[in-house]
């Protein structure tokens, strides 16, 4: 039984766009070369722990998450490192990187690539927990938060429901639909992996509604597997963030400046649940991810199975090529996805979408006085107040903005995409973000 | 933005033509004027004293010109709406800055001065359907429905005695009523404001908050006296509480931004339109109960904000 929810206020239903739902999870070959950053999840980066002339296997540690909030990143391919140096990443910065020119396709003999579904649960919680950190998981949804750090539950904290994201909001993007559908009992065995690591009995899918086929599939399969409970969503855009899917699914509000963990729960993608499943069943780190290529213009659009590391040009390539008329290449979706500065940045962990917008879909229209007209108010799904925070940052009132509760902006977009004025509200409550947070580091010290 | 003033034109087009039938050529030559004028006023604002890009093809210039027109009685000579055009524009609107940025509806702030400037014509009301294609001023006239029991109130007169000077509610409905040219019809405003609705060019609250409290206070007076005092349903359909309530209380500009303010907005509005009407020295308050709740925007905004998400129940 489905039950239809949602979040109680805000939200926009942009277009879905959802072009390559049909294509089945394909392979990309492998590239010459790739450059795998270390520093793909939020914290720090990890230490290199290779040198120039190493040989590598696909699962061979290459960098190591030595802070609290780190990862491990392995080789996603086997080669001869060719530089530890530099890349360019998504957003434009020159970030430490391993290359490593690819010679054939070994494997670390411990992982386990046979497909054969192993659904027995042997290590324990803290076994768990550990080896999510050494194989490097983060979350797949994109924000590529360490999953480990997500696990260990500080003293006084009660945690009751694991929560699963495959809401999939954002247009245009179709990995998760793909995996849901076809690895289905994998990623509930992967939630069920998440579960026993952090002790509770209830774990939720929240899936929107308009994946029917793949609400059906999990339905059928979590039949078998009495904690899991999936719950359809209503379409309607941001159903996937972390707040409003946990208020949709069991009515808990988490607090600005609070994590879930205040109202009881941990969530994750599926994606990430697939991950784990790969990591504490078949030995497998984190080396490869489902990545939507897509937009009007590539005709071999789809989901394509890639290698971190894997210049974003091969993607297109395998999907159809660049056409004329592409004017903006996008890492992730078009509501919170950010434009990419040149076309060999790599794939990374977090890379969820690889969109290509023509001329005339990426064309900005242009911007007019604000008449007021408040649909920015009234889509915010957090209740803040962007015109005036666009307002109060115009005239860099920072403290006006805290006050304001600038922190608590999700950076959704929706007030943005809304917006009949045009207006590029998200900048300036992003820009207010950063100088609020400068601020109150300088009255910390 | 465009679409957004456009679509208030297109909505007001029944107002228009509703205007035309009870009044004639006349109506519809007012309100070229009043919109010609207003978008003249912007366009030479902007050009030669700011000196920036008119844009007065954003359709808004025209919006307040056909209100201004609507506001106003047939009987008002067209130098005097050009006057009010250019208050309404020039004052009301560019001296604070142009679109979005005016405290004031700039409409009401036109018939205001217009009202304090030229009290005659402004309160000179032409009986309707009288010589339809006349540009002229010269018609008969007489006191609106409002004024009717305003005078009989001041007079200790029972409204049953002038019953049957008074209009039926179903020839307030439809307009056939003396009045501001736009004023008259409900049903052409209703027709309008379904328009909006459907475009979501408006929130449903501000009217429907607006006449509800009207209607809860004039029906009031009217329990405890309906001799003195007209039915709620009279003080709805009369006067320009429908135009008002749908198409001036609605001003994006000059209503509050939360749902919460809008409410508290409108009722502000329905209380002022009653107090004004049933205990004032006008017979019609909608004017000054707008541009009074105008004034209160800021301090609604500031005070009534939106709920914010994760300030509930949770500890």
């Amino acid at each position: 039984m489905v039950t239809v929810k949602t979040f109680p206020m805000g939200g926009v239903h942009p277009p879905e766009n959802k072009l390559t739902a049909d294509s089945p999870i394909q392979a990309l070959d492998l590239p010459d070369e790739v450059s795998i950053l270390l520093g793909q999840h939020i914290g720090a980066p990890a230490e290199p722990v290779v040198q120039k002339g190493d040989k590598v296997k696909v699962g061979t540690l290459i960098g190591e998450g030595k802070a609290f909030i780190s990862a491990n990143v392995h080789s996603t391919v086997s080669g001869t490192v060719k530089r530890v140096d530099e890349a360019l990443d998504a957003a434009g910065f020159r970030k430490p990187a391993v290359v490593i020119a690819v010679e054939g396709d070994e494997w670390e003999v411990h992982i386990d690539r046979s497909p054969d579904l192993v659904t027995e649960i042997t290590a324990t919680p803290e076994e768990i927990v550990d080896r999510i950190k050494t194989a490097g998981i983060v979350g797949m949804g994109g924000a590529a938060f360490p999953t480990n750090v997500k696990y260990m539950v500080p003293e006084g904290k009660q945690v009751d429901t694991l929560v699963i994201n495959g809401v999939e909001c954002e247009p245009y993007l179709t990995a998760d639909h793909r995996l849901m559908l076809e690895h289905t009992d994998e990623i509930l065995v992967g939630i069920e992996v998440l579960r026993k690591a952090l002790r509770v009995d209830r774990a939720v899918i929240g899936i929107e509604l308009n994946k029917p086929d793949a609400i059906e599939a999990m339905t059928q399969s979590a039949a078998r597997f009495p904690n899991i409970e999936v719950y359809g969503l209503k379409v309607q855009y941001p159903q996937g963030a972390e707040k409003q899917l946990i208020k949709a699914i069991l009515d808990r509000e988490v607090p600005g400046g609070k994590l879930p963990l205040d109202v009881g729960c941990v969530v994750n993608n599926v994606g990430t649940a697939l991950a784990a499943y790969h990591d504490i069943q078949k030995n497998r780190p984190l080396i490869d991810r489902v990545v939507t290529v897509t937009g009007t213009s590539l005709p071999n659009r789809g989901n394509f199975l890639i290698r971190v590391g894997t210049p974003f040009a091969r993607a297109i390539e395998a999907a159809g090529g660049m056409a004329d008329d592409v004017a903006k290449v996008i890492a992730g979706g078009p509501m919170m996805g950010k434009a990419v500065p040149d076309l060999n940045v790599p794939v990374t962990k977090g890379t969820s979408g690889i969109l290509l917008l023509t001329k005339a879909e990426a064309e900005q229209r242009e911007t007019v006085p604000c008449i007021r007209c408040s649909k920015c108010v009234e889509v915010c799904p957090v209740g803040l107040e962007p015109y005036l925070l666009e307002k109060l940052a115009r005239v860099e009132y920072w403290e006006q903005s805290d006050e304001h509760d600038v922190l608590d902006c999700i950076e959704c977009g929706s007030c943005t995409y809304i917006c009949p004025s045009n207006r590029p509200l998200l900048d300036y409550i992003k820009l207010s973000k950063v100088k609020v947070h400068e601020m109150r580091r300088a009255s910390a010290s | 933005m465009r679409s957004i003033m456009w679509g208030v034109v297109i909505a007001l087009l029944p107002v228009f033509a509703a205007s035309a039938l009870v009044f004639g050529v006349r109506a519809i030559m007012a309100v070229l004027v009043t919109s010609a004028a207003c978008v003249a006023t912007e366009y030479v604002i902007q050009r030669f004293f700011l000196r920036q890009q008119p844009t007065v093809d954003d359709g808004s210039a025209v919006v307040t010109g056909m209100l201004l027109a609507f506001n106003v009685s047939i009987a008002v000579p067209m130098w005097q709406l050009v006057v009010g055009a250019v208050v309404a524009i020039g004052v009301a609107k560019m001296a604070f800055g142009g679109i979005g940025t005016n405290p004031f509806n700039p409409a009401l702030i036109g018939r205001a001065f217009m009202t304090v400037s030229f009290p005659v014509h402004m309160n000179t009301w032409a009986f309707p359907r009288e010589q339809l294609v006349s540009l002229g001023v010269d018609r008969p006239t007489g006191a609106t429905p409002l004024g009717k029991i305003a005078d009989a109130l001041e007079l200790g007169e029972p409204l049953s005695a002038i019953a049957a000077e008074l209009p039926s509610h179903t020839e307030l409905f439809l307009g056939t009523i003396g009045g501001s040219m736009g004023e008259v019809s409900a049903l052409a405003v209703l027709i309008g404001g379904a328009y909006m609705l459907y475009r979501r060019l408006i929130p449903l609250e501000t009217p429907v908050v607006f006449l509800g409290t009207l209607a809860l206070i004039t029906g009031v007076f009217w329990l405890f006296d309906p001799e003195s005092y007209a039915d709620p349903l009279f003080h709805i359909l009369a006067g320009g509480a429908m135009l008002g309530s749908w198409f001036m209380a609605t001003d994006m500009a000059t209503s509050p931004m939360s749902r919460n303010g809008r409410i508290l907005f409108a009722a502000g509005c329905g209380l002022l339109t009653a107090v004004i009407r049933l205990l004032g020295g006008f017979p019609e308050g909608v004017t000054y109960a707008i541009l009074i709740m105008n004034a209160f925007v800021p301090l609604i905004d500031n005070k009534l904000r939106p709920p914010r998400f994760g300030k509930g129940a949770v500890s």
